[in-house]
């Protein structure tokens, strides 16, 4: 291999590194907070992407069936949960919460359907449309098994993976979408290593959103009471921070977090309905490297998961994937080797 | 003068044991109670029923009002607030951010976040010294000095103490029951369990004694001390 093989080959590796980067700090953040394993995370990616793809092809998109469908879901428990409880003063709060806002980002998006959008006003309005999924989903399906383990917590996800990709199916049809590139043109960096601005634009919002994510947690009261949730419950509760809450940020940012990765991924792969799994497996790769609990050790193994398929997929296409998951053995080993077993059962206690 | 918190008739089960039975308990705004007793009484389950931790039935009174229908969280908004036997920080957060935290779910206490800050620091010098440490590099004492101080950020109306002596050495337990004493004059009422019974009565108004789940004795502290059979059976052994 020559040296300009490699730096290419190191560009593209990196830019799908910024794709598991941002999926894996998803996934940590999910799971330290709220212990849930969120599997569908690459499912809500394909909704993202095909949404947009559906906007630029001057369709409407079917996320917007799909939200008013789990809004009306969610706020019919919701409902039903209060009448039982007798607490019907909280109604109206709840109907607004889980029925309406939901349902603001439906607005422009039936509004925007057969027109010729500006790309930055299709991107807002599909990462718009699938921000309340997942908040909507946690409510209807995580919260009420909240304090359930961890196994059955997963258990849980991986069900909801096989529906979201059910319902993809349904809503938008077997065929593979591929979005226009939101920038075109490149650099050249250096004699025969041409970096599309794309490519640019992947890695510098990754860094930029992780950077975001950064400051959120160190920096305000309610990044530390998403962190102070995952060190310890019971302390967060003890100071009045609602697990409710917390949840649905999470799953609110996770939700932002799948969107940003659908919208930046689908001008450089044909996406399907079904094309979600692989990247949450992969970017449950570079989070199993984090331990699901450490974001700069999750950014490594993003970087790590990138570089190896890039790699691989140059020395054997079909091997690529087989090799991307064998990180896992090294990576388990070493965690197995330096963490303590005692905390096994400890988690299951939570 | 109203209670500002009373239980009635609280029972809490672990399953099908019962660890409390039928405890009923009163107390004035601006005063401290002790609820002494062995160890394995209903102490600690009592407090977490309190604040809502355990599902209890009975009814729980702050300020009059039934609140047993609230979850933790609402009860912490209120003004209630619990220290637990076991501190419950958040380790590998920096003392700072701990305090900080404290006042969380209280408007008025995130607005005055600094001058509150600033009264737990002159409350506990050592907590200035030590606030961008990691809460789990903290010693023992120090511990349940942030947990402490953690509690009064959020400027509770009426605190509750678990055991806030245990596995403390013996000046630094005087220094924490200083502060709890201090508090009364500033309008926090004060309800401390506490296994060490004679340090409890010294620096509460009034004391319960709970035994197998049960209230046995209740009065003035001056009073529960000056009991015989109390001070046989808890005290004389001290």
């Amino acid at each position: 291999m020559s040296l300009d093989i490699a730096l290419i080959l190191s560009v593209d590796g990196l830019a799908a590194a910024a794709i598991y980067l941002l999926a894996g700090l998803g996934l940590v953040l999910v799971f330290s907070v709220t212990r849930v394993i969120f599997v569908p995370f690459g499912d809500i990616a394909v909704f993202s992407a095909l949404t947009l793809a559906f906007l630029e092809a001057g369709r409407t998109p079917p996320t917007i069936a799909l939200v008013a469908i789990l809004a009306g879901l969610t706020t019919a428990k919701e409902c039903w949960q209060l009448i039982r409880q007798r607490n019907l003063s909280r109604l109206p709060r709840i109907l607004l919460a889980w029925g309406a806002l939901p349902l603001i980002p439906c607005i422009p998006a039936v509004l925007a359907a057969g027109r010729d959008l500006p790309p930055a006003v299709a991107v807002a309005i599909s990462l718009g449309l699938v921000l309340p999924i997942v908040p909507l989903l946690a409510r209807l399906v995580y919260q009420p098994i909240a304090d359930a383990s961890v196994l059955v917590l997963l258990i849980a996800s991986l069900v909801l993976h096989f529906l979201l990709s059910g319902l993809g199916l349904l809503f938008f049809g077997p065929e593979g979408f591929r979005t226009q590139p939101l920038l075109r043109g490149g650099i050249n960096l250096a004699p025969g290593l041409f970096v599309s601005l794309q490519v640019v634009l992947m890695i510098a919002t990754a860094l930029l959103l992780a950077l975001l994510f950064f400051l959120a947690f160190e920096k305000t009261l309610t990044g530390k009471a998403l962190r102070a949730t995952a060190i310890n419950r019971t302390g967060a509760r003890l100071v009045g921070i609602r697990p409710s809450m917390t949840a649905t940020l999470t799953f609110g940012a996770t939700s932002l977090l799948a969107g940003v990765v659908g919208i930046l991924i689908a001008p450089a792969t044909t996406m399907y309905y079904d094309s979600g799994l692989i990247i949450g497996l992969k970017a449950f790769v570079a989070a199993i490297i984090g331990g699901l609990g450490s974001y700069p050790l999750t950014a490594l193994g993003a970087v790590a998961v990138g570089l190896v398929e890039s790699f691989a997929s140059f020395w054997n296409g079909a091997m690529k994937d087989v090799i991307v998951f064998s990180l896992l053995i090294p990576a388990l080993l070493v965690r197995s080797h330096y963490s303590s077993h005692s905390d096994d059962g400890a988690e299951e206690e939570v | 003068m109203t209670d500002i918190f009373a239980l009635e008739d609280i029972h809490v089960a672990y399953g099908k044991v019962e660890a409390v039975r039928g405890v009923s308990l009163s107390m004035q705004a601006g005063t401290i109670t002790s609820v002494i007793g062995p160890n394995g009484a209903g102490k600690t389950t009592l407090l977490a029923a309190a604040i809502g931790l355990l599902p209890s039935t009975g009814a729980v009174r702050f300020k009059g009002e039934d609140i047993a229908h609230l979850g933790v969280e609402d009860r912490v908004e209120l003004g209630l607030c619990l220290v637990p036997e076991t501190r419950e920080l958040f380790g590998e957060m920096s003392v700072v951010d701990n305090l900080m935290l404290g006042a969380y779910a209280r408007r008025s206490a995130r607005r005055r976040m600094p001058g509150l800050l600033d009264d737990v620091y002159d409350r506990f010098p050592r907590l200035a010294e030590r606030r961008d440490q990691q809460a789990d590099t903290l010693s023992g004492g120090e511990r349940q000095m942030l947990a402490v101080g953690r509690a009064l950020m959020s400027e509770p109306q009426l605190l509750m103490l678990d055991e806030p002596s245990l596995g403390l050495a013996p000046l630094i337990v005087i220094e924490i029951l200083d502060i709890v004493k201090s508090l009364r004059h500033e309008g926090v009422s004060v309800l401390l369990v506490e296994q060490n019974a004679l340090a409890a009565l010294d620096c509460s108004d009034h004391g319960y004694v709970l035994e197998s789940g049960e209230l046995s004795f209740s009065g003035a502290s001056a009073a529960l001390k000056a009991d015989q059979r109390i001070f046989e059976t808890y005290l004389g052994g001290l």
